[in-house]
């Protein structure tokens, strides 16, 4: 198929962002409600509750509560869910059920300004929920301030790594149960093994590896670095995987969309 | 002369398959411009390529003068258009959607929501700003989706099929809102397979199939050179009926239990047949743009 209207992102793709965010405004009220109590639950079920069992563990070799171990992952977990689904589940019924996309196309949109926007707010979505649960950890003087707050950036950082991902699938996805195909394949993993409820030294030496090119262990370290007020320059590589992630997928996305829609 | 739309030998393929054939057409300022033809005869694809949602496999294609590949945005920005499925967005109230719509078109807020009241009112939906837009009818959303396209002060509309489905108070409700605005000048390009919507609104058409350009003209121009002034239909014709209607070479068409008499002034060969062959059901009745379509694309069914 040919290219014909040159890949073009001018700053309208703000547009679309507006719009997510006019609807937004409407349900933030129940927007707000799972990124305040998840992390409640979550605290109290694995801090609490396993928490109890597992007592201290180390992380780089100084002694930490099993709950502040997980708490940064919650925080790495929820940024990974809250861009990845809003641009599969949300953007898809957008797309393919509510026919946003096609009503955009009809006017000085381009479809690459629409996806754009799209994963910008998917990411949006993530620093918003990071900042809720925040402020819900820091009660329980979990977080090292002030580098707790570059947190919030990262969130965006990781957000649009994982919104593009998302959106790839989105492209790609014959159906929306389809879905549950790559949660199954990356996110149930990346959930369990991406050194959110145990370090991932506890692997064996090639699960290690693997769950190196996660991108959600990247995210975890980072957090979990920046909430402890653990700040070293190998970070930086973590920051740039993510950063890479974004750039692979961001393109793909672009490409599989425009097949998708462009008919 | 500058057309609003110029088409030359546009054609658009699906891996193989020929949707729009090389067609040409020129919709001049200020007219309603319709093409008609059976579903998948190639209208939808056709405008796709004019407003620019489709690109175009071979051809030329200038809306305002300008090339669509190369000034899409331009042109967007002056086009509205209805497309046939309905794209309300059902997240947002009736005036949100409108005015979300027209930030797409970077217009500024004060304006937006200035237009917007303008449009509820033109619509007869002033009353209903705040309701969501799946609590509307068939026909308020339709006429939704045409305050919608109208937000921009759009200098060529883009109608894909526009009463599909709707009831005939709710077709006659938009089709004089179109009337409102051809009116006043705005250029209108139509599709549809309802003959008396293009009969009305139309003030030249193309009637096309199988991705290609059939006739071309005024609908009473095409009438009258394809079908004449009136049909006589008589039912369950005998046969003594057909040989005289083939002794005297009229132009007929033959259903079996239906027989189809074209020409001009048909009064006394009326009362012939009516007297001495007429048993049943026999009507003289003006012809139709239905007629030249129905002669033109056939009889049987398209999908």
């Amino acid at each position: 198929m040919s290219i014909l209207f040159s890949v073009s992102i001018s700053k309208r793709f703000w547009r679309v962002w507006q719009r997510n965010f006019t609807v937004y405004q409407k349900i933030w009220k129940i927007s707000f409600v799972p990124p305040l109590f998840e992390p409640l639950f979550y605290l109290l079920a694995f801090g609490l509750g396993l928490g109890a069992l597992v007592g201290n563990l180390t992380y780089q070799g100084a002694p930490v509560s099993y709950l502040s171990f997980i708490a940064p992952a919650l925080i790495a977990v929820n940024i990974m869910n809250n861009s990845f689904f809003e641009n599969t589940y949300a953007s898809f019924v957008r797309m393919y059920h509510q026919k946003t996309f096609d009503a955009m196309l009809a006017t000085p949109l381009s479809i690459e300004e629409i996806i754009t926007g799209e994963i910008i707010w998917g990411a949006t979505k993530s620093v918003i929920g990071t900042v809720i649960m925040l402020a819900v950890i820091s009660l329980f003087g979990l977080i090292h301030y002030p580098s707790g707050l570059l947190i919030i950036p990262l969130a965006f950082l990781g957000g649009i790594a994982f919104g593009a991902l998302g959106m790839y699938f989105t492209g790609i996805t014959p159906t929306i149960d389809m879905f549950n195909l790559p949660i199954f394949l990356f996110i149930t993993p990346m959930f369990l093994f991406s050194g959110t409820f145990f370090p991932i030294e506890n692997l064996p030496a090639w699960a290690q590896t693997v769950a190196l090119f996660l991108p959600l262990t990247h995210l975890v370290k980072l957090v979990r670095s920046l909430s402890f007020g653990a700040i070293y320059p190998a970070l930086l590589w973590s920051a740039a995987y993510l950063l890479l992630f974004f750039l692979v997928f961001f393109p793909l996305a672009l490409i599989k969309m425009r097949r998708r829609l462009i008919k | 002369m500058q057309y609003i739309i110029e088409a030359e030998g546009l054609t658009k393929k699906f891996d193989g398959f020929t949707a729009v054939d090389g067609i040409n057409f020129h919709v001049f300022a200020g007219e309603c411009f319709g093409i008609l033809g059976p579903n998948g005869a190639g209208k939808t694809t056709t405008v796709r390529m004019v407003y620019g949602f489709s690109p175009k496999t071979a051809g030329t294609l200038n809306v305002f003068g300008l090339d669509i590949e190369k000034d899409w945005r331009s042109i967007k920005s002056r086009i509205g258009v209805c497309q046939q499925e309905n794209s309300l967005d059902p997240d947002l109230s009736v005036e949100q959607n409108l005015l979300v719509f027209a930030r797409y078109f970077d217009i500024p807020s004060g304006r937006a929501r200035e237009k917007a009241q303008q449009l509820l009112h033109f619509i007869s939906l002033d009353n209903r700003r705040s309701a969501k837009v799946t609590e509307l009818s068939g026909g308020m959303m339709r006429r939704m989706i045409l305050a919608r396209s109208l937000i921009n002060d759009p200098d060529l509309l883009i109608l894909d099929e526009p009463t599909t489905g709707l009831d005939p108070q709710a077709r006659h409700q938009l089709w004089q809102r179109l009337e409102e605005l051809k009116a006043g000048g705005l250029t209108i390009l139509l599709t549809t397979h309802y003959m008396d919507e293009a009969a009305r609104l139309c003030d030249r058409l193309v009637i096309i199939d199988h991705g290609k350009i059939l006739v071309a003209g005024k609908p009473l121009d095409l009438i009258r050179e394809h079908v004449g002034h009136n049909v006589i239909e008589i039912d369950d014709p005998a046969e003594s009926l057909r040989a005289y209607v083939k002794s005297l070479g009229l132009e007929y068409e033959d259903l079996g239990h239906r027989l189809i008499i074209y020409g001009q002034g048909k009064d006394e060969l009326f009362h012939e047949i009516g007297d001495r062959y007429c048993t049943g059901g026999c009507i003289l009745r003006m012809a139709t743009l239905e007629d030249v379509f129905l002669k033109l694309t056939g009889r049987e069914l398209k999908e």
